[in-house]
This record gives C-alpha cells, structure tokens and sequence, in this order.
C-alpha cells in the first residue's frame, strides 16, 4: 500500500513523468488499436467473435523473428508476416470459420477459443516457450533531460502502425472490394441479393483481419517481447477495446487503443508490473460494466 | 422397475469401483471431478443457455477458501503461507478432519454468495458477452491472487498431507467426491422435473418472452449460479486437500485446462441433458487419459483441435445425437408426417 501511495506521489512530484507513460502508452496503444480494427471488422462483416486473434498477433511477430534468425533485415519481417499470415488466415477461414459463420455466437467463440490453444502451443513446441525479441540497432532519442526516452525503433514501429492503418482505411473507402465488405457488413442478404459474392467478401475479410494481425505481431517483436502465450491478453485487449469503442467506429478504435495503451502504463506505473495482465482484464470489466449501465438506462441488453 | 434396479446397480458399482480397480483410484475420482463440474457447467450453459466460460473461477476459489480456513482454524495465514517460515507447522487428526470438512463446506457456501455477487453484474450480459466477461473474471481473480501475499502468492498453499494410510486417504477423498456426485445427480434430476426447471429453460429458449410471461429472470438466474457455484466450490475445496499442494495460475483458476474440459465435456456429451455431461465427462476422461501419454508434448494441440472439431461438426454431442436417432428411448413420439399435417 505503501508503495502503491509512493508511486502515485511520484507522479504528482515529476509531472515528466505522465509526459513518458503518456508516451509509451501511446506507442503500445498504436498496436493495440491495429489487432482491434481486425477484430471490429470481422465481428462487423461476419458476427465472428475471434479469441484466437491474440494469437495470430504472436504468430505474426514469430514470423518476422524466425526470418530476422535467418538473416533477413527485420523491417522486411513486416510485409513478409503480413501475406504469411493472409494465408494462415485464409486456410483458417476455409476449414473452420466458414463453418461457425451461420451459426449461434458462443459457437464461434469457443471454436476460435480452440484455435487460440491450438495455435499458442504449436508456436510454444516450435520456438520454444522463451521471450523473443528482434533487437534493432537504432539510436534512442532522449527529452526533458533524458526523462522520456523514445528509442527510434518504436517510432519506426508506431509510423509503420500508422501506415498500415491508413492504407488499410483507404482500401476500405475506395476500392470495390472494400465496397463489397463494407455492404455485406450492413446487410448480408441484401449485398447477396445485389450480386455479392459474400463467401468471398467473408474469406477475404478474414485473411485480411489475420495478415493486420501478422503484421502488428511483426513490429511488436522489433519494439517489446513476443511470448507463444502472451496472445490471449491481446485477444482481451482487442475485445476491451472493440467493446468500449462500438463496431463500425474506427475513430472510436484508435482513440480506445490508445486510451487503453495509456491505461495499461499507468496501472503498471502504479501498481507494479506484475499486475499488468490483471490491469488489461479489469479493464475489460469495467468496460462491460459501463456499457451495461449504459444499456440499462434505455432498458436493454448488451448481446 | 427396470430404472431402479438400473440405479441400485449403478449404486453398487460406484461404491464397488475402487476396489476393484484400487490401481485407478486417483484417477476415478477425478473422473468424478470431471463430471460434478460437468454437470454444473451444463446448470447453466445447457439449461438456461447462459454460457460461462469463468466457471474455474468457483473452483478455484472453493480451493482457496476451504484451504484457508482449514489453516486458519488453527493458525495464522499470513505467517503459514510465508514463504520464509522455518517453524514446522502440524496439524492433529482431528484438526485435518474437522478443517477439511467445514472447508470444504464453507468453499462451497462462499462460492454460491459470491456468485450471487458476480452474477448480479454479469447477467445482465447476453451470450458472448456473457461468455467473455465470466472469462475475464477467472482470468483476473487467477492474476490477483497470485499477486496476493497472505494467500501465499505465486507459490500458491500447500495443505498438510492426509494423516494415516496413502491408500485410505485416496478412498477417501474418491468417496467424497463420489457423494457429491452423487448428490449432484439426484438434486438435478429432482429439479429439472419441477417448476424451477422449466422457468430456467424458459430463460434459455427466449428470456424476454420468458420475463413478460412474468418470471423472474434475474432472481431464477441468480439461484441456478449460486446452486452450480456451490458445488463447483464443493468439489474445488476437496480438490484442494487431494492435491496438497496448489498454485493459482495452473492449478486453482487454470482457465485453459478444466475450465474449458467441462465446456468439452458437456459439448462430446450433448448440452441441456441431464446424462450428457455425464456420458461426455466419462467419455473424455477416457479419451484424454488414454491418448495424453502417447502425444508427447503435443496434447495440448490435440485438445484445441477437439475442440474445434466438437463445436464445428458435432455440437449437439452424443446425447443429441441418441435423441435425433433414436427418439422413442427418450419418451419422445414422434408421429408419422400425415397426422403432423393434420393437427397443424
């Protein structure tokens, strides 16, 4: 308790301080937004509830790890995670999502639920159950008399984050694919009625969710740690955020990822970073929790 | 007639099971295990249609909570759980007893309230979210108690052994777990049949019909919670004492190892039945028992993948699929097309 109370303390004496959580929340946060727009968009077009998405984050950062041992440069990592897991996501679709599709919700989630076990433990007997992380070899950029460090590879991480991002929103807006989706998200049967190849639009939409991933999971490895079982909390995360922003929000996603990034950092900060893990969760309860007093008021349920 | 001799002999041979197979001991009674949580998984997700993913969450806190006043009846928590204590700490025969036993009930009690607690929250939650959130709770009760000193941290609290005999120790606990089993099954069938249970199914085929039909929703979800929470501690608190020794993350909230076997369980055995849990429990026991030690390492990806090829190809699980082959053994006639015709 004590310490709890001087960490706070600190925080109030070395205002610098907030500057640099503040700071790393926001880079952490970045990715964070990333694997939560592939998740809002496969619940938005195809009412899936992924809970192996973590897990295609992690897959995603061994790729680029295993081609970085191979002598690859690391930034190259990031598109090659990028159409790898396209593929996996694509394979994924065809033997069991489009399976779970038509079906009742906790369907989906369980059968996701599966695949997150089953691919954390393929990844955990083929590199081993060890942190792994690619180190660059990047200069760090020091503020405020060294108070807040901003080490170039995360901000070569966050602009790659961002412009992934944004060529993803742009795909969204003007392409016709990106129509398609975004009709069949609206309406599944009127968009099959008008001449939409759902199935398609679904297996696209669904590699598309798992290369964002792959990719994320590609620039977490260059900045933090990858673990085979660290997945699940960034499913939660995505799920946090997903949930508190709403679907079809995407400024709403951003600034959730972000907002959650900065959360996290703090409760670390404060409570010690052994409860991170249980910070990213309680969070999610709190989200619930709001949207269910929220959906009280107009005399609803949250499904 | 022919039923009761069926379970007279069903009777017989649970009682007789340990000592004729004294070899499997331990692993009948978590067989048992399997099925009692099982059984309370399918309370909720088969017959009310509330699918929880965070039902470790009781049997990891019935642990937790029969080993703490089973300690703490006789001495300080705090300074048994140290992990620095150098004083040997013993407990007499009559101490172990009678702390086992008020543990295990006391779990089993606390459980139940802190249902009522949780669910007051999360029912208001449907479906996935439902699921999600119950998740997030086991999750974050696991990390915090790990976090959490006084209950020995990350270490987790190792009970005194069972005084006497090893071999009457293992018929000791497969007893207690077989009573409580057994106890499960009469109480359920008891209430399936009364008007408790079809509100609860009322519940699972359309809670907002069921609500303007003028029930209760909240209070009949509630008391289901707490009646399988009360038993999920029941079992959790005996757990505790057969295994000794228990940690949080693995052993008491293991989210991925018996808190999603049950949902298995109940899926290979068929949802809202009331022997399908039991027939998936046993089912899956024998599978997992007889198959984990040839995989080497790759168990846990056979597990996922039963799991994906349960819920995507076979989730009606053996029972459905008995009731959709097979439908006069269940009682249900079905009449020839003509005559459906008719009465429509």
């Amino acid at each position: 308790m004590d310490q709890i109370l001087g960490n706070i303390s600190l925080l109030f004496e070395f205002p610098i301080v907030n500057l640099k959580i503040v700071v790393d929340g926001l880079m952490i946060g970045a990715l964070f937004a990333l694997a939560a727009y592939g998740l809002a968009l496969v619940w938005g077009v195809m009412n899936v509830k992924n809970l192996a998405q973590g897990d295609f984050v992690i897959a995603g950062g061994y790729v680029a790890w295993y081609l970085a041992k191979l002598g690859v440069p690391p930034l190259l990592g990031v598109p090659a995670a990028f159409i790898l897991m396209w593929g996996l996501g694509w394979v994924i679709y065809k033997t069991v999502i489009s399976r779970v599709i038509e079906r009742d919700l906790f369907t989906s989630l369980l059968a996701t639920f599966g695949l997150a076990i089953m691919m954390a433990q393929i990844m955990n007997l083929l590199f081993g159950s060890d942190t792994q992380s690619i180190q660059l070899q990047y200069d760090t950029l020091y503020f405020f008399d060294g108070f807040v460090d901003v080490p170039i590879a995360k901000l070569l991480g966050v602009t790659m984050a961002a412009a992934l991002a944004a060529g993803v929103i742009y795909f969204m807006k003007t392409s016709r694919m990106g129509q398609a989706i975004r009709a069949t998200a609206q309406d599944a049967r009127a968009a099959r009625v008008l001449g939409i190849d759902t199935e398609k639009v679904y297996s696209f939409t669904f590699s598309l969710n798992a290369a964002i991933c792959g990719a994320a999971g590609a620039i977490i490895v260059m900045v933090w740690v990858i673990q085979p079982f660290y997945g699940i909390t960034y499913s939660i995360r995505s799920f946090v955020i997903v949930t508190a922003a709403g679907l079809g929000n995407l400024p709403g996603v951003i600034a959730a990822g972000l907002g959650i990034g900065a959360a996290e950092q703090y409760g670390a900060h404060i409570f010690g970073i052994g409860y991170q893990q249980a910070i990213a969760v309680l969070l999610l309860l709190l989200v619930l929790v709001y949207r269910l007093i929220q959906q009280r008021r107009l005399r609803q349920s949250l499904k | 007639m022919k039923k009761t001799i069926f379970y007279v002999l069903l009777l017989i041979f649970i009682t007789a099971a340990p000592f004729m197979f004294p070899a499997f001991r331990t692993q009948l009674a978590t067989l048992w295990l399997m099925i009692v949580v099982s059984m309370t998984w399918d309370m909720t997700g088969g017959q009310m249609g509330y699918n929880s993913l965070g039902n470790i969450f009781f049997y990891g806190t019935g642990m937790y909570v029969a080993a703490i006043i089973c300690i703490g009846l006789v001495h300080d928590v705090g300074i048994y759980n140290d992990a620095s204590r150098s004083e040997i700490m013993k407990f007499t025969d009559t101490q172990y007893f009678v702390g086992a036993i008020v543990g295990i009930i006391g779990a089993g009690i606390f459980c139940a309230i802190t249902a009522v607690i949780i669910g007051y929250v999360t029912f208001g939650l449907r479906g996935p979210y439902f699921a999600i959130g119950t998740l997030g709770v086991a999750i974050a009760a696991g990390e915090l108690v790990a976090n959490w000193e006084w209950v020995g941290g990350g270490q987790g609290i190792a009970l005194p052994v069972y005084p006497g005999d090893l071999d009457n120790g293992k018929l000791f606990f497969y007893f207690l777990f077989a009573v409580s089993g057994v106890v499960l099954f009469i109480f359920l069938k008891w209430l399936y049949g009364t008007r408790f249970g079809a509100a609860v199914n009322a519940i699972r085929d359309d809670e907002e019909k069921a609500e303007a039909m003028g029930i209760h929703t909240l209070r009949y979800k509630l008391t289901m919670w707490a009646l399988a929470a009360f038993f999920v501690g029941i079992v959790g608190g005996i757990s505790a004492f057969q295994l000794i020794h228990f940690e949080p993350l693995e052993t008491a909230y293991q989210t991925i190892n018996l808190g999603i076997f049950m949902v298995v369980c109940v899926l290979l055995g068929g949802k809202g039945t009331l022997w399908g849990p039991i027939v998936g429990a046993i089912l899956f026991h024998v599978i997992k028992e007889v198959t984990w030690n040839y995989l080497l390492g790759w168990q846990w990806v056979a597990l996922g993948a039963l799991i994906v090829v349960t819920v995507v190809y076979f989730q009606d699980g053996l029972m459905g699929w008995l009731m959709h082959k097979k439908p006069e053994w269940f009682g249900v006639r079905i009449e020839k097309k003509e005559s459906v015709g008719e009465a429509s």
